[in-house]
């Protein structure tokens, strides 16, 4: 694969200061959802009440499941006097109320704004007896006013693996030959998808975050204060003794991941590859998993493989040339457009409200098999979107991402065809399954089918056959 | 029975109970307690919020314009400015060196294209810590683009959720008296607190228009700023969610002498009572026989439809947990009326009055909360063997989880509530979420067995 990005450098666009209709959400929300993918943890935010009412709101409405984040309810005299009581007032409730085996406190703009050193805090609350017995502390700082909700999300990754790994060398918590997976900001469904993978590999994984049943559990009669599932404790501290971390996701090549740490600190070999979605990402990662666990892939999935590229020659004249803008989480974008640029389907523009810097080479990293260049913005919000389609005549057939792009599908009268995080308007999107030849398999259909449907609505005869 | 939290332990109360009622609230919500309530900016955010014709844009990092983008159902029958999300955006360069330059370059741009009316500037938390002058800037835009621009100061950490109302009822206040009041009736009334969810301000707007009562303005529902301008030469403030919209009303009457009455639109008994509230305010005589028979009209219509509804949900319990308690007192009665029992009931608002009132109209045993939480309100589920659960978004999964119904009353709901018609959709909806199917599989009612059924 080339390394040159074969993107050409953005165009001058109207140089606005505000953002408008934004295609991001804030630091503390990734983190709120990788403390909900410890096993018994409770994510607790250091801030105002409003933050942790409104990102509760904000995946409730995605994952239709209980997201139960605490705080420590800043009011004007905490804001000047400082959040040291509110915060221990705050642990001690929640360690009483939940019964927790951890907590994993997020800050917030406010906290660190006025420059709270939660760190310092949680030492001292250490020392006390309440603190002393009380629950695991880790903590992330997530000021909301630098970068989106999957820096908090990385950030919170990497934070709980550096304040946990190496604490516990027992023999217990070791198991040979095992691999850590960093999978990024996916869906629920996906997460039961990587741990079905490993055990059929054979490779015992520490998968984390872990929310595949934490938000997406069964019907229950009792209600349970902390859902079952998510990384044990246990599991965080052995990070340090894997054989090998495999991170995905292309854009983290600048930042300093949970990988990253535990190579440098631990020697852990860190593999990183991009989200697989599609045949080629997919690819990567089976052949990572075969390299590491030193088995071939299992019969199943090479079943998948085969059936996939079956599809995608039963629907390729459906396809080719259609033209795609895509948007959303950054790796998200690069799998979603290595994806759509195998099936023939021409990504018009890749578009993200993230700016790790690294979208535009990894987007040219994935693309180098299609004819002329990607468009790739990052940075943007949706009505910036909207002026770039409109400017540049880009003509989509479809759009896709999540679904706050809902409202410009509407305006284009294209369909959006909903993928990642957040899905608001409809149900499911914790069971969207987007990785690996089965997740490839399930958009395919979904994207075929959804043209189709368009093709068929919007003809005079409507046709029985297709 | 559930685990309340010692610093709570007086703001839950059992109807019936020796001890004597005294229930706390409004108080700041206990730190760690997982309570349902947002923030100051919540609260301006949303009484704000249906003013179409306006530009809202929020002044702070981009979460709190991200979770708030197109959040109300709130309908508008022209401009749909208010739909759309505007933030400063602010990143660590800007907090350092203070906000006030973004702010004005951004309303600046905003206003040059969309045109709006006036501006509402919310302050969000840091704004109030890194110490911008939004009213220096407010100003300045003002002066320049020849609109309203109003800051509203609704620091999320400057209190509770009220004090949001007030800073909206604030910045409101600046626009109400600086229109033309001429071609204004004697018989007017400003509609204050209903915010036109699922187009309800329409149906109540229908109703005055029906009863001969002029609308001068809706504060906020479908609002127009000019409307608002005029409000001050309106005859009377007709008052529903009056947690947000009180201030407002008794600034109004100190200011411009317009007195205020309660009303509620939600349920058969406190619509009609509203509606003959106003015309008996009036004293009119052909008005309140219009009201009569229109309200006479309305009830042919639905009664037979409620009484259907009724024959199945009969005994059914309910649970309760919403914002404003004024709302909960229509909710009980409405309860009431489809033969349903209210076993629970809490507010994330409500003061000691409202909760006096909720006491006096609840039958024994009755759970009353205030500023409940999750933990909390599951247990009650749980211990009163609710049918159906009527909150907001964040309820709902609580109730789910355990396989219990659930209605949505809150400001995303899509079904129109309110009215007479809104009483038929919310049996409708109570009937279709308790008599549904799905519960017979769920472990509450079966269990976890796969046992065949015969």
């Amino acid at each position: 694969m080339s390394s040159q990005p074969r993107v050409p450098k953005s165009a001058p666009r109207p140089n606005w200061v505000s953002t408008r209709n934004p295609c991001k959400a804030c630091a503390p929300l990734g983190a709120t959802l990788v403390m909900r993918g410890i096993a018994g943890a409770v994510p607790f935010l250091h801030g105002s009440q409003g933050c942790a009412t409104y990102m509760r709101r904000y995946i409730i409405s995605h994952f239709r499941e209980p997201m139960d984040i605490a705080t420590s309810g800043f009011s004007e005299a905490t804001t000047i006097f400082g959040g040291e009581s509110n915060l221990r007032q705050g642990l001690g409730n929640v360690t009483s109320q939940y019964h927790p085996t951890l907590i994993g406190i997020a800050t917030t703009c406010l906290t660190e704004t006025i420059g709270e050193d939660v760190q310092g805090m949680l030492r001292e609350y250490r020392g006390t007896t309440a603190g002393a017995e009380g629950p695991t502390l880790v903590h992330v700082s997530t000021p909301s006013y630098s970068g989106t909700h999957i820096d908090g999300f990385h950030d919170a990754v990497r934070a709980v693996v550096e304040q946990l790994a190496g604490a516990d060398t027992s023999p217990s918590a070791y198991v040979n030959g095992f691999l850590n997976l960093f999978p990024g900001m996916v869906s629920s469904e996906d997460l039961r998808f990587l741990k079905e993978v490993a055990a059929a590999f054979s490779v015992p994984i520490t998968l984390f975050p872990d929310y595949s049943e934490t938000l997406d559990g069964p019907s229950m009669e009792k209600y349970q204060k902390i859902p079952e599932g998510g990384t044990t404790i246990a599991a965080l501290r052995s990070t340090p003794s894997a054989k090998a971390s495999i991170e995905f996701g292309r854009t983290l090549r600048t930042k300093k991941t949970a990988a990253s740490f535990l190579q440098e600190r631990f020697e852990v070999p860190a593999k990183r590859i991009g989200m697989p979605i599609g045949v080629y990402e997919s690819d990567v990662f089976f052949a990572t998993m075969e390299k590491l666990s030193g088995n071939k892939t299992p019969d199943k999935y090479r079943m998948e493989r085969g059936r996939l590229v079956d599809a995608y020659v039963d629907g390729h004249k459906y396809l080719f040339g259609k033209r795609a803008i895509v948007f959303g989480d950054e790796d998200m974008v690069v799998g979603l457009t290595s994806f759509l640029a195998e099936i023939g389907v021409v990504p018009v523009l890749c578009a993200s409200g993230g700016k790790s810097g690294a979208m535009a080479r990894s987007i040219a990293e994935v693309t180098t098999h299609v004819r002329g260049t990607v468009a790739v913005r990052d940075g943007v919000d949706f009505m910036t979107i909207a002026e770039e389609t409109a400017l540049k005549e880009l003509k989509p057939d479809f759009v896709i991402g999540s679904s706050k792009g809902a409202k410009l599908a509407r305006e284009l009268g294209v369909p959006l065809i909903r993928v990642g995080f957040p899905i608001h308007d409809r149900i499911g999107g914790q069971r969207i399954l987007h990785l690996g030849y089965r997740g490839a398999q399930q958009l395919f259909d979904l994207v075929v089918n959804t043209l189709l449907e368009v093709k068929q609505d919007s003809s005079s005869i409507g046709y029985s056959y297709l | 029975m559930a685990d309340i939290l010692r610093e709570r332990e007086r703001q839950v109360y059992r109807k019936g109970q020796q001890q004597a009622f005294q229930l706390d609230c409004e108080k700041q919500s206990v730190a760690g307690s997982v309570s349902q309530r947002a923030c100051v900016f919540c609260g301006s955010r949303v009484v704000l919020y249906p003013i179409a014709d306006a530009l809202h844009i929020v002044h702070g990092p981009i979460g709190c314009a991200s979770y708030t983008w197109d959040i109300r159902g709130a309908l508008s029958s022209g401009p749909e400015l208010h739909r759309l999300s505007f933030s400063t955006d602010l990143q660590e360069m800007n907090v350092i060196q203070g906000g006030e330059k973004k702010l004005y370059a951004a309303l600046c741009e905003l206003i040059d294209a969309h045109s709006p009316k006036a501006a509402f500037v919310y302050a969000t938390c840091i704004v109030g810590v890194i110490g911008d002058d939004v009213e220096a800037v407010c100003k300045r835009v003002s002066l320049e683009k020849g609109i309203p621009v109003l800051a509203v100061h609704s620091e999320g950490f400057k209190g509770t959720k009220k004090d949001g109302y007030r800073a909206a009822c604030d910045a409101l206040l600046q626009i109400v008296g600086t229109g033309p009041v001429d071609d204004i009736s004697p018989l007017s009334i400003n509609i204050l607190g209903d915010f036109n969810l699922a187009g309800e301000t329409w149906t109540i707007r229908d109703y005055y228009a029906r009863m001969g009562v002029q609308v001068v303005s809706c504060i906020t529902g479908d609002g127009r700023i000019d409307d608002i301008r005029r409000a001050h030469g309106a005859a009377l403030n007709v008052v529903q969610c009056s947690g947000s919209m009180t201030y407002l009303a008794k600034s109004m009457r100190e200011k411009y002498g317009i007195p205020f009455i309660r009303v509620s639109y939600f349920g058969v008994e406190d619509m009609s009572k509203s509606l003959y509230d106003v015309a008996k305010h009036f004293k009119d005589k052909e008005m309140l026989a219009r009201t009569q028979g229109m309200v006479r009209e309305e009830l042919q219509r639905i009664m037979p439809l409620i009484a259907d509804y009724r024959r199945v949900l009969e005994g059914k319990r309910a649970a309760i947990y919403v914002g404003g308690a004024f709302k909960a007192f229509s909710l009980v009665s409405a309860l009431r009326l489809l033969g349903m029992k209210t076993v629970m009931v809490g507010s994330q608002t409500g003061n000691r009055d409202d909760y006096e009132q909720l006491r006096e109209l609840c039958d024994e045993g009755t759970i009353i909360a205030d500023d409940s939480n999750p933990l909390e309100l599951s247990s009650f589920l749980e211990e009163k063997d609710v049918d159906v659960f009527i909150g907001g978004v964040k309820e709902r999964p609580i109730a789910y989880k355990l396989g219990i119904g659930f209605c949505d009353h809150n400001h995303e709901r899509k079904e129109a509530l309110a009215g007479f018609e809104g009483m038929v959709n919310f049996a409708r909806e109570v009937h279709s979420s308790v008599m549904s199917p799905v519960w017979q599989l769920t472990p509450r009612k079966r269990g976890n067995s796969l046992e065949v059924v015969k």
